[in-house]
């Protein structure tokens, strides 16, 4: 038979010599290797201390873009929901009220867009399939580990790019930033 | 003996117990971190910096888990096992010295647990009947894996006290005596070139390693503990802090045997050029100030053998497999035996002729 590599070695079953048969210049030999690897990079490390570097082509945790002026892109048109495989994403469409011009760049944006992190499987077809370049995922976050399966259902309210703190009302509603700096004049003035 | 005197001694026999206790806790700290390391791992790093509080969170969770008694067992041997095992394992530390003598005064206190003239003959004895608390253990766990790790215990360690006793025994023809102290002094004599004793007893040396990891049931001969063919050895049915005893136990031993080794072969708490600091001290200190000078390096000295011999118990621990039983009894029988009665004959021999003294 042909052989498949030539790394064969041929073993011959001989009787120990003296030296093999004293086991100590093998052991030494085998703490010579341990040895070295005492003092070599360790493969391991203190995870939450630290951590290793995300690839640049990671497809982690899903965000919801903002355009330039701070509105949301998502014009809800459902087809990054026809795209996923996994059937992970479901949203209820909306049309924009008069005066929310700030907060939504078209005419119908989503009332409620939902990803359910236990069915997703990070293939990023969404964001292939996104027109309005609304929907990416990250490449240095991850959906972390939770405790309850409904807390893998993210909404909006997870999903949205934050916008800068001092662009929040006090309820927490996100502005525009016209909006905020009319909110932050208005909080400036005197009662 | 007057009162002082003994005060002091007493305070020395509790801070060697103090020692031999943390040295082993921390031993089953460094345990993981060397294997860790051996195995190209961080190791333990949860606990405190660095993880050295791990062996407090050992003993929190050996404490406080069920205390298992199995069916049939000997209720009373079966507590008694570890206890003695461990109080064996206490024992033998007792007369071993850590350092030579501190002078306050006209007092002067030996850094030693206590001084007798049989201090070799007492490890021995006191090692030997560890033995026992493995054996007791066993057997009252009534439980086959049990029995035969301990019958394994029994076996492999009076095999190898044979061994390792004569491979002592030339070590005592040069010596001369038994008492540990003095052995350790002998090894270093002010004013001349003398040796430590593993430069006269290189074989001697050998031998008593080996037999140290056997009688101390490290790898290579952890066979009766071998936790593939006998699922725990002699502690399967054990659990809570009676097992963490027979743990503690065996890190005790390897602590005592790594401080005999130091002593026997390795010049104790001597090191080199002590005799010349101590003069150079002496001028400007004055003697006494100078040999306590010298006496603390010493404690550090024959604590740094020590460690190198724990080290070494660990390294070979993560890097040779376990011997076959039957391989392990022709080591010892045919092979150890042997070559110690080679080493005594050698031995004198050469005492014979003047060689070595």
């Amino acid at each position: 038979m042909q052989p498949l590599s030539n790394r064969a070695k041929k073993l011959e079953k001989k009787p120990m010599t003296l030296a093999e048969r004293a086991y100590l210049p093998a052991i030494f030999q085998g703490l010579s290797i341990t040895l070295r690897h005492f003092f070599s990079k360790k493969a391991t490390i203190r995870y939450p201390e630290e951590t290793r570097p995300f690839s640049p082509v990671f497809r982690g945790l899903h965000v919801l873009k903002r355009d330039e002026q701070g509105r949301e892109r998502c014009t809800a048109c459902g087809l990054c929901a026809v795209a996923c495989p996994a059937e992970a994403i479901t949203m209820v469409a909306g049309e924009r009220k008069k005066g929310e011009e700030g907060l939504y760049r078209e005419e119908k944006y989503a009332v409620s867009y939902e990803i359910n992190m236990l069915r997703c499987i990070f293939c990023g077809l969404c964001e292939e399939a996104c027109p309005k370049a609304a929907v990416y995922l990250q490449a240095d976050k991850m959906a972390p580990p939770r405790f309850e399966r409904d807390e893998f259902i993210y909404g909006k309210d997870r999903l949205v790019e934050p916008v800068a703190p001092d662009a929040r009302s006090q309820r927490g509603i996100q502005l525009t930033p016209e909006q905020a700096q009319a909110l932050n004049a208005k909080l400036a003035q005197p009662a | 003996m007057e009162l002082p005197v003994l005060g002091w001694q007493a305070l020395v026999i509790l801070v060697v117990f103090g020692i031999s206790l943390l040295i082993a806790t921390y031993s089953t700290y460094a345990e993981r971190v060397i294997a860790a390391f051996l195995q190209d791992r961080v190791g333990p790093d949860r606990a405190g910096p660095f993880g050295i509080l791990q062996p407090l969170a050992d003993a929190v969770k050996l404490f406080t888990k069920e205390e298992f008694f199995p069916a049939g067992a000997n209720r009373a041997l079966f507590v008694f096992g570890p206890c003695l095992a461990m109080v064996t394992a206490l024992m033998a530390s007792a007369v071993i010295p850590f350092g030579n003598y501190l002078q306050f005064g006209t007092t002067i206190v030996h850094l030693q647990g206590i001084e007798v003239n049989i201090g070799m003959l007492y490890v021995f004895g006191v090692v030997s009947l560890g033995v026992y608390g493995i054996m007791i253990g066993g057997w009252a766990s009534n439980n086959k894996f049990s029995l035969l790790g301990a019958i394994r215990a029994a076996s492999q360690n009076i095999s190898y006290e044979l061994a390792m006793g004569m491979a002592l025994i030339a070590v005592l023809m040069m010596s001369g005596t038994l008492s540990l102290r003095e052995i350790t002094l002998q090894q270093s004599v002010p004013g001349e070139w003398h040796f430590w004793n593993i430069v006269k007893q290189p074989i001697g040396f050998i031998i008593f390693i080996v037999c140290a990891f056997a009688e101390t049931n490290r790898t290579p001969f952890d066979l009766p503990e071998c936790e593939t063919e006998l699922v725990g050895g002699y502690h399967t049915e054990y659990s809570s802090m009676k097992m963490g005893l027979y743990l503690f136990a065996e890190y005790i031993n390897v602590f005592v045997a790594s401080a005999v080794m130091s002593v026997l072969y390795f010049g104790g708490f001597n090191f080199p050029f002590q005799y010349e600091l101590r003069d150079f001290l002496a001028q400007s200190q004055g003697a006494v100030t100078a040999q306590n000078i010298i006496t603390i390096l010493g404690v550090v000295a024959v604590f740094i053998k020590i460690f190198s011999f724990i080290f070494f118990f660990m390294w070979v621990r993560w890097t040779l497999p376990r011997f076959r039983y039957d391989q392990l009894m022709r080591l010892g029988w045919t092979i150890l035996i042997p070559l110690a009665i080679f080493n005594i004959l050698l031995t004198g021999g050469l005492i014979l002729l003047g060689v070595i003294q």
